[in-house]
């Protein structure tokens, strides 16, 4: 009987069939399915670029490829994994397909407009691709002048464009969930009754919204003086290429927190769901996300300390960064708090949260030296750096995106990963992410330059322990990769709530119907009740 | 619920018609916001070069041709005002009075790139367009690069203006065919709305643009 019920019900997979179905879907979780498929695509093709980036660097000498070729690696690593993985990655999936559930809509307040930026993403995309197939970019992903306008013989007006479609996609997909958030909420779904992965992706959405179109408009200035010789950023005409700098940083350092928000969101949801609490100091932990957007604001200069910026401008830079560390640090704490006494399982999300705040705190107090003015004279554009961004992004963001793929995997496939393979890619990641970067401080604090093809033999000792890292974190990559196609055939039936957690979107059927839920829910507690979920369950079996 | 089989426009994700104009709306400012921050890089340059350069800006300003830039302020107010109208007359559900208004609108429009076209097309002939043949006239050879700078910044802003303006046409084109074929009526006419909003910043951005590229030296004429 239960088994038939299964087969015959309609879900958003299954509601209708071909191509056309997906490619023309205003389906929030279809097209969050095909961000994630995309996304996929990107996160392993720069993780190509990365690997040849390692091998590179096993030998004191050149001895894989040319120097010039380096320099397109590193460039091509740095544009693919963040503008087409990093920024698109936790919003545009897990926030596509869970965000409008979670605050109990059918769906978000602009669909077609969502479907639109999915197009926009895979048309910079093909921008992106086909100036790597021409023959590449080597600016660096910061594109500085005038290295990138007078001097650079490779594609740096493609990869431009590239970045420019997509940055639409992300203004469009910020814009939606804004709307979505302040319009589209369930009766009874208050603002402090919101999920906090929702506040998280609210507080992001407002950075893509207020930061996107100023990268939008530098790299119009960027091109327009490739290709024009308008002269903005020439000093043969009194133009200024530290405003480069400053417009380009104006941006990408709130992009920072445009692909770590969702993943703090994301730990929220995790820590409370396998402690069985609420988390510790909710509004806290909520407001704190939005500290850290308006905060991120106010500290691009601390990328400039050594361009010939004011030494006053430094000085209010380097104190403001030292601020962000404050909601950041809020988070940790509560999270931790939230622990205290709970009932903590040790499922794979949980371990993904565990290694999450780990080498987040490694990376924020990291963060910490190179925001100090006197420190960061000595560490700039060293590997210290490159390890402190690896620690955020791929310690932080990537093992947030992870262990949330594996939370809501039961809920988008409806069925379970395996889970001691799913446990040991937790694991091998960990290890592999640590044997990979850690070295990497070491080498920058003893002055080995970033985006360097060649070094010193007495390097060589923590660039090999790096590479091999590397190859660990490659096969913990490639783990769930496999066994997640697994489970779309083989996982166990999920249910509609394995976790036993709290959020809208349990309370549907795994995977859900076409349109969320049979009928709109009503919230009438607050998020992370526990006690009234269990209460619920009860009532129903009663 | 019966409000979705009476409501066409309705579209599925929403509960009510109330609903979705709001939501609309909202998504017009948002984007708005964003429009702001796209111009916003262009003001900060401008407002560096032109403290840096300030004499020398203020020669480049006065080459401008200070009429026909009021005469295209002049012309966008108006439009603006008619697009006011044409929004009341969606409102109160006057068809032909949307339809008028509509098409007065465009037209000024029109009035207005055309003439942003003249002086584009003087520009090219009194050879201050940025490039090899860039000449300055009352400007020392070395601040000819400033000057280039005040006109790159001029063609930029004007260009990406216009720009905005012909998408603003086009969704004028476009409402004006939906009014045409009766589609808006009192309790259905968002589209006018969100049209009229962004209509409205565009002129706003000009009303920023016309003191800062045209005025700024006048008092020293």
């Amino acid at each position: 009987m239960i088994t038939e019920a299964v087969q015959e019900r309609e879900t958003y997979l299954n509601a209708s069939y071909g191509i056309k179905s997906w490619l023309l879907t205003k389906d929030h979780k279809r097209i969050g399915l095909l961000y994630l498929h995309t996304i996929t695509f990107f996160f392993f093709l720069g993780g190509i670029f990365a690997t040849l980036i390692r091998l590179e660097l096993l030998t004191p000498k050149g001895s894989l490829v040319s120097a010039d070729t380096y320099s397109k690696l590193f460039t091509l690593h740095g544009v693919i994994m963040i503008f087409f993985f990093l920024i698109p990655s936790i919003p545009a999936t897990l926030g596509n397909f869970f965000l409008p559930m979670m605050i109990g809509a059918k769906d978000l307040a602009f669909p077609r407009i969502n479907l639109l930026s999915w197009y926009l993403l895979v048309i910079g995309g093909c921008f992106a691709l086909y100036a790597m197939l021409a023959g590449g970019v080597d600016t660096g992903w910061t594109f500085y002048v005038p290295y990138s306008t007078n001097y650079s013989n490779t594609y740096v007006i493609a990869t431009g464009l590239g970045i420019f479609i997509a940055g639409f996609s992300s203004i469009l997909t910020g814009l939606n969930f804004i709307v979505t958030v302040h319009r589209m909420r369930a009766p009874g779904m208050t603002w402090f009754r919101l999920p906090l992965f929702v506040w998280s992706n609210y507080a992001t959405a407002l950075i893509q919204v207020l930061g996107t179109p100023v990268i939008a408009i530098t790299l119009v200035l960027l091109i327009g003086e490739r290709t024009l010789h308008i002269g903005i950023f020439d000093p043969a005409r009194g133009g200024d290429p530290v405003l480069f700098q400053h417009l380009f940083w104006f941006y990408s350092h709130p992009a920072v927190y445009i692909m770590v928000l969702p993943a703090l969101g994301v730990i929220s949801e995790l820590v409370s769901v396998f402690s069985k609490k609420p988390v510790f100091g909710y509004k806290v932990v909520a407001f704190s996300s939005v500290a850290i957007a308006v905060l991120g604001f106010l500290v691009w200069g601390h990328h400039m300390f050594v361009s010939g910026q004011s030494v006053y401008a430094g000085l209010v830079f380097s104190f403001l960064s030292y601020f962000v560390a404050i909601p950041s640090a809020i988070k940790v704490f509560n999270w931790t708090a939230t622990l205290h006494k709970g009932s903590i399982s040790y499922a794979t999300p949980m371990l993904y949260a565990f290694g999450f705040i780990g080498l987040f705190t490694v990376g924020g107090l990291t963060g910490l030296f190179v925001a100090c003015l006197g420190v960061d004279v000595h560490v700039h554009d060293t590997y210290f750096v490159v390890a402190h961004f690896h620690y955020i992004m791929v310690g932080g963001t990537i093992m947030a995106y992870l262990g949330g793929l594996h939370y809501w995997w039961p809920k988008m496939s409806g069925r379970m990963y395996p889970e001691g393979w799913a446990k040991l890619s937790a694991l091998v990641i960990y290890l592999g992410f640590n044997l990979t970067f850690f070295p990497q401080f070491i080498l920058g604090y003893l002055g080995m330059p970033r985006r360097y093809w060649t070094y010193p033999d007495e390097f060589q000792v923590l660039h090999v322990m790096s590479t091999a890292g590397a190859s660990v974190l490659a096969v913990g990559y490639l783990m769930p990769l496999i066994y997640f196609m697994w489970s779309l055939r083989y996982g166990p039936i999920a249910g509609p709530n394995p976790w036993g957690a709290t959020g809208l979107e349990w309370r549907t059927a795994s995977p859900p119907p076409a349109h969320n839920f049979e009928e709109t829910p009503i919230v009438t507690t607050e998020a992370y009740d526990y006690a009234a979920l269990a209460a619920m369950e009860e009532a129903k079996v009663g | 619920m019966d409000s979705h089989i009476e409501v066409p426009e309705l579209q599925e994700q929403f509960e009510t018609p109330a609903q979705q104009k709001e939501v609309s709306t909202l998504g017009m400012w948002i984007f708005l916001v964003t429009e702001v921050m796209f111009f916003g890089g262009l003001f900060l340059a401008y407002s560096v070069y032109r403290r840096t350069f300030a004499t020398v800006f203020g020669a480049a300003s006065n080459t401008m041709d200070v009429w026909l830039g009021a005469a295209n302020t002049a012309v966008l107010i108006c439009s603006s005002f008619t697009m006011v109208l044409a929004v009341r007359a969606a409102q109160v559900g006057s068809r032909k009075a949307l339809i008028v208004f509509l098409i007065l609108t465009i037209l000024f429009g029109g009035v207005f790139l055309g003439i942003k076209g003249i002086e584009w097309d003087t520009k090219f002939a009194e050879h201050h367009v940025p490039g090899p043949t860039f000449h300055l006239e009352d400007v020392p050879p070395g601040d000819q690069g400033p000057a280039q700078l005040f006109f790159s910044l001029y063609f930029t802003m004007t260009g990406l203006h216009a720009l905005h303006m012909v998408i603003g046409e086009g969704l004028m084109l476009f409402l004006l065919w939906h009014a045409y074929k009766g589609k808006y009526t009192p309790s259905y006419y968002t589209p006018v709305d969100i049209g009229g909003l962004y209509w409205h910043f565009v002129d706003i951005i000009w009303i920023f643009l016309f003191p800062l590229l045209y005025l700024i030296a006048r008092h020293q004429h």
